[in-house]
């Protein structure tokens, strides 16, 4: 039988998997892949907690909803810069952006 | 359901579109009137924001709250958005094509601001962080010729999504935690002896202390400031402006409801979570920014040690404590905004920045050189600029809470400090320029500082003002 602790240690690895990705990765897609990681352990803690606790509204969906909403148009701007930086300098590694002290 | 709550909301972004609109109906050749009706339409926003607010309403159920301490930040915001209008209108003249949204993505910016400040949920605190922060990264790459500035913007964008995720992981546990995602449900539901922080429950620490990450990225305190030099410097500089004073003060805006109305610091573990934030921030800040040569970079590191000097105000957690951060807040507005002003009136609009650039100032420029220097006296904390008492009133409560080794470590970092902004007046009155030539300092550029260094000067010689009216707020809100 599932319980909270199983989506929540899920979650968690999710989470951390992601964030390792998002720091150790060179390039900047497989980055906010990192990040898209991280958020979905969010969302899965949110539903969670939502399914498992006794809440009159169904807050964590509704919060869940609107994390992946927003997400979407963060990674929508994040891409856009990724394809201007690919145009000027031909990849898009994050190791390589050393005109400013990183 | 009470609209006049979100009035000011709702004129901004109306604002925000209408920009967008004058950039398509405008006829090619007259569309440098976006920037002024940009200006001036932030300008009768000011205005509204002090006749008619919709004082002490909410909306949503309490979800959004209209309270003074918000308001006062609304104002702050508001303020930094038309001086930042009117440093833009010197970089904006070389981009015809893409003016209007410039101006309008300023506008978002700053909605999204107020409804940081305003937020009393977490739903509407995330709306908020990203609302104002994807405009920012937009602007931030805006000098499209600069390899710099995208670089910034790429850089901007993917830390931010990082820092943003690490706040929600944090929020999702709290509404674990408390079953709730309201600001008073969580925090009624935190006080509980089986939960709250001090009892040291894992999922409010654990969540409390993302969160905290989550903001101390957005004020630049370390060991989360490592974003801030690069940005400075490659964004351009009406907008590294406004990053200085708007992103940092709406992240104080937003902290200091969660730590006085949510997480209750006092006597459990985040106490000295903010605390070494606060010690970090001025240690390091201060420290790194002793060698910078390029005055961006300088202004980043400075601006991280001043998170730190504010944090003080979160770290007293007491009324005198509030209302001695909002009167940094504004005086670090004015001195900020002053520098930046003074950098990007220079030949190439600021895009280099290099405090060389400044040598020989006080002949080429004396206006401009009289206005830098009392900014950076304000800085300093050296008086009478408004500086040395917004310090004052941070290291006097410190101190008067008993926690005298914290205010004596300030008032130290705040003597280092004294040394780099002495190092810069140097370079500006005594060392000989190269091109001894005038500089024509536009006149948008002379209105911002004349303002900058007035304010800054009489915060310092007449505080009586603003000291009641934060002091007012501090009592309204924290009862």
């Amino acid at each position: 039988m599932l319980g909270l602790n199983h989506y929540l240690v899920l979650a968690a690895l999710l989470f951390c998997i992601g964030f390792i990705g998002a720091v150790a990765k060179r390039n900047a897609i497989a980055v906010l892949m990192g990040v898209e990681l991280m958020l979905n352990g969010v969302n899965l803690n949110l539903v969670a907690f939502d399914r498992f606790g006794n809440h009159a509204e169904p807050l964590g969906q509704a919060f869940a909803v609107f994390i992946v909403a927003v997400a979407a148009a963060e990674v929508a701007v994040a891409l856009a810069m990724i394809l201007t930086l690919y145009r000027k300098r031909g990849n898009t590694n994050v190791d390589d952006l050393e005109g400013l002290k990183w | 359901m009470d609209f006049s709550a979100i009035r000011l909301e709702l004129v901004a972004a109306l604002i925000a579109l209408s920009l967008l609109a004058v950039g398509l109906i405008a006829p090619r050749g007259k569309r440098e009137m976006t920037g002024y009706i940009a200006a001036i339409a932030f300008l009768g926003l000011l205005a509204l924001a002090f006749l008619a607010p919709g004082h002490g309403s909410s909306f949503l159920g309490g979800r959004f709250l209209n309270d003074p301490l918000a308001l006062f930040f609304k104002r702050v915001f508001i303020t930094a958005a038309f001086l930042v209008a009117l440093m833009s209108l010197r970089f904006t003249a070389g981009l015809e094509e893409s003016r209007s949204e410039f101006f309008a993505l300023l506008a978002f910016s700053l909605v999204g601001m107020m409804v940081l400040s305003s937020a009393n949920d977490f739903l509407s605190l995330y709306i908020g962080l990203e609302l104002m922060t994807i405009p920012l990264v937009v602007l931030t790459a805006y000098d499209r010729a600069s390899g710099k500035s995208t670089e910034a913007g790429t850089k901007y964008v993917l830390l931010s999504a990082i820092s943003s995720a690490v706040l929600l992981f944090g929020l999702s546990l709290l509404f674990g935690a408390s079953g709730s995602l309201a600001y008073g449900d969580v925090a009624a539901a935190l006080a509980k002896p089986a939960f709250g922080p001090a009892s040291g429950d894992p999922l409010a620490v654990i969540g409390g202390v993302m969160a905290l990450a989550g903001f101390a990225f957005k004020i630049a305190a370390v060991p989360f400031h490592m974003w801030s030099p690069d940005i400075y410097e490659g964004a351009p500089t009406p907008v590294a402006a406004f990053l200085a004073v708007g992103s940092k003060t709406a992240g104080f805006a937003a902290l200091a409801r969660l730590l006085f109305f949510v997480l209750p610091s006092n006597g459990g573990g985040l106490s000295l979570v903010v605390i070494s934030l606060s010690v970090l921030s001025m240690v390091v800040g201060n420290l790194i920014a002793l060698p910078q040569t390029n005055m961006k970079r300088l202004l980043a590191y400075s601006s991280i040690a001043h998170a730190g000097y504010m944090l003080l105000g979160l770290v007293a957690a007491s009324r005198a404590g509030l209302s001695a951060l909002l009167y940094y807040i504004v005086l670090y507005l004015f001195a900020n905004v002053g520098i930046f002003a003074a950098i990007s009136s220079f030949g190439d609009g600021g895009r280099s920045g290099e405090i060389a650039s400044l040598r020989g100032l006080w002949k080429r420029s004396p206006f401009m050189a009289a206005s830098l220097l009392v900014c950076l006296l304000s800085l300093a904390g050296i008086p009478p600029a408004a500086g040395f008492l917004g310090k004052f009133y941070l290291l006097a409560e410190v101190a008067r809470q008993g926690k005298l080794w914290l205010a004596a470590l300030a008032l130290l970092m705040s003597l280092v400090s004294i040394s780099y902004y002495i190092s810069v007046i140097r370079v500006i009155i005594m060392e000989k320029a190269e091109d001894e030539s005038r500089i024509r300092v536009p006149i948008a550029q002379k209105a911002i500082l004349a303002l900058s260094a007035l304010a800054t000067v009489g915060l310092g010689v007449f505080p009586g003002p603003l000291t009641a009216w934060t002091q007012a707020i501090a009592a309204a809100v924290l009862r």
